[in-house]
């Protein structure tokens, strides 16, 4: 059974013009121990996935619905707020893109951390205050004791975020999720924290919902990928599969458009023209088609259902693209 | 091959003069960029690189050294010469919105570049603003529109508008494309492109995407606490990098393909940056450098020339110093 089944689900919001729909029928599953990245572009609908899993989308204007959103055999919508505030937190956590917003800036670290410990593990303070030095130590934050009663504003990004996984590892979560965890910080501190989260990961057996706009991060963290477009996942596949068979407009699109410092692209980048379509009508159609530079004229007449391509790749796209095919 | 600018031993320090505490944001940065060509400065937050685009166009002051602009020193200028000499020389931003006025429409904005140095009048002037709003791929029909209907791309479109309506020779962009989707990115790199082919640009082009660097850039300068550690050619300095400092760098930056990916070998760097109030004594680099060695608290590295205008500040560099 997998760690978390996700069918069917739809986010919408509702506005004075009408309901926006950013999440359109997501389905996935997410196994033990596995890191899959979520990709697309701002307004894809990655991070209300993510919120609606949480169950972080405020309702109303919110309203979240799905066939099912299973969390270890349980449904979180039938959940009561009670219950699911013992999930969050204890058996499935989440870090944002920034950290200072997460952390009270008037609390000490240590104060913030052993707080989790006390509520989920109902841990003393003396035993709270252990865990937390232990944890900090876990995220490679060096004299963690005397760190203990510093301030956030006292820590760099790079060590906020970090103190953030601490918080999120406090309850040995089963399920990590990561909304563009790394995209503020520096690279080179980048490089540290997708090692860290990839060591834990290995050590733990955490599953990762990995969200990010980078396709260099994911290639290199994640064991499979959903690229989402519109409210949707239009692509899903094992990593390799779908970096060395994109099978979607959208995804070749994507790496069209970035470029590599390895220096292995090309002389001139081949950017995706137009912008994403509002959510706000319901799209018949493929969402991608006034953008994409491969449709066929299929698929002015049909809407593209799921295509197999073996080992747990599939696309919703109508072209056939070869593999080593490029944006035109 | 002319020189248009040279910036030598440029010097931007805050707060008083050697009292302690003075941050030292650019400290001796020398180099010189090519007409016609681009110059990638790159290097993570806080290392300088935005100070000293400003301090080339005397956005802020610097304590000491040239701006030389084709052959004049813009330190020297008074305030009128200066600003006829900006005319030259424009800039553009990372969050275009916040440098476009929110009630002004567009016509108006890039007129009003044109208003500034009374280039054209009349129908002259509306006629050129939309041949400017055409250049950047935007239709006449943006005239009229206000800068929040624009989405980030189009004002980024718009500023890039703003900085052409001057007929300018040098352009600093600083992180035009950071705050972009990829796909707009790439829309916005390939403009800036296409314009530097037709009108002859010069771009000093800083950002921390080292990747976007390397496709844009003929030269590449990597800044670290306030000094150029390491220059050369695009192809000398992604192909072999000397400074440890660059190398750990260009190995931090993840590349889309996960068969490179498995295979690479990651410098991961120790800590984070250094408070820039009190760097390191010697080469600021040595407190996370992997290959440190107790000399390297002693002495400043100077300039190691490594051939084809390829230097780097290590003595640690292979071959250069053996006795160290």
């Amino acid at each position: 059974m997998s760690l978390l089944r996700v069918r069917n689900l739809h986010t919408r919001f509702a506005t004075d013009r009408g309901d926006v729909r950013a999440v359109n029928g997501v389905s996935f599953d997410l196994e033990e121990g596995e890191i899959l990245g979520l990709v697309g572009e701002s307004g894809s609908g990655k991070s209300v996935t993510a919120l609606s899993i949480m169950r972080l989308v405020p309702e109303p204007p919110g309203r979240i619905s799905a066939d099912s959103l299973a969390f270890d055999g349980r449904e979180l919508l039938a959940l009561s707020e009670a219950e699911m505030r013992e999930e969050r937190g204890s058996s499935m956590a989440m870090i944002f893109q920034d950290p200072m917003r997460s952390l009270n800036p008037v609390l000490t670290i240590g104060r913030q951390m052993t707080e989790v410990l006390r509520r989920h593990q109902k841990l003393d303070g003396a035993a709270a205050k252990r865990r937390a030095i232990e944890l900090l130590e876990t995220v490679g934050i060096p004299s963690a004791e005397k760190r203990l009663g510093a301030y956030p504003h006292q820590f760099s990004g790079g060590m906020r975020q970090r103190v953030m996984i601490a918080i999120a590892l406090s309850c040995n979560p089963r399920l990590l999720i990561a909304d563009e965890a790394t995209t503020a910080l520096d690279v080179t501190i980048q490089a540290q924290i997708v090692d860290l989260v990839k060591r834990l990961t290995r050590e733990r057996g955490t599953s990762v919902i990995w969200i990010s706009h980078d396709l260099g991060v994911v290639a290199g963290l994640c064991d499979k990928v959903n690229v989402m477009y519109a409210g949707n996942v239009v692509e899903s596949g094992p990593i390799r599969e779908l970096f060395h068979r994109p099978s979607h407009g959208y995804t070749l699109g994507l790496m069209g458009s970035t470029p590599r410092v390895d220096g292995t692209g090309v002389r001139r980048l081949t950017p995706i023209e137009g912008m994403p379509p509002s959510l706000i009508e319901p799209i018949p159609l493929c969402p991608f088609l006034p953008r994409c530079r491969v449709s066929i004229p299929a698929c002015q007449t049909v809407s593209p259902e799921r295509r197999d391509f073996g080992s747990d790749h599939w696309a919703r796209c109508l072209a056939d693209l070869k593999p080593g095919d490029r944006a035109p | 091959m002319s020189t248009l600018l040279e910036v030598e031993d440029l010097d931007v320090h805050f707060g008083r003069p050697d009292a302690p505490g003075t941050v030292k944001a650019v400290d001796g940065v020398s180099f010189k960029v090519e007409k016609g060509r681009t110059l990638g400065l790159v290097g993570e937050s806080g290392c300088g690189k935005s100070t000293t685009g400003y301090a080339i166009l005397q956005l802020v002051r610097a304590t000491s050294g040239r701006v030389l602009f084709d052959g004049t020193d813009l330190r020297q200028l008074g305030r009128r010469d200066l600003r006829r000499m900006r005319r030259k020389l424009q800039i553009i931003f990372q969050d275009a919105h916040a440098s476009l006025n929110p009630r002004m429409p567009i016509g108006d904005l890039v007129g009003e570049a044109l208003d500034i140095h009374g280039l054209f009048r009349g129908a002259a002037r509306a006629r050129r603003i939309r041949e400017l709003l055409d250049m950047v791929g935007l239709s006449g029909s943006f005239f009229e529109r206000y800068p929040h209907e624009l989405s980030g791309g189009q004002a980024q479109r718009v500023a890039i508008c703003r900085a052409l309506a001057v007929e300018p020779e040098l352009i600093i962009c600083d992180e035009p494309v950071s705050a972009l989707d990829v796909s707009i990115q790439a829309q916005i790199v390939n403009l800036l492109q296409d314009l530097q082919e037709s009108l002859g640009l010069t771009y000093i082009f800083i950002s921390h995407d080292l990747s976007v660097v390397r496709h844009i850039s003929d030269q590449v300068a990597v800044m670290y606490l306030g000094k150029i550690v390491e220059m050369a050619g695009k192809t000398e300095i992604y192909g072999a990098p000397a400074h440890p400092y660059t190398k750990s760098l260009m190995s931090a930056v993840p590349v889309p393909d996960p068969d490179v990916e498995t295979h690479r070998q990651r410098i991961i760097l120790k800590g984070d940056l250094p408070n820039p109030a009190d760097p390191p004594s010697g080469c600021r680099f040595r407190t996370r450098c992997p290959v440190a060695v107790p000399e390297c608290a002693a002495v400043d590295p100077p300039q190691y020339p490594l051939g084809d205008g390829h230097w780097a500040k290590c003595i640690r560099l292979t071959g250069v110093n053996p006795h160290v």
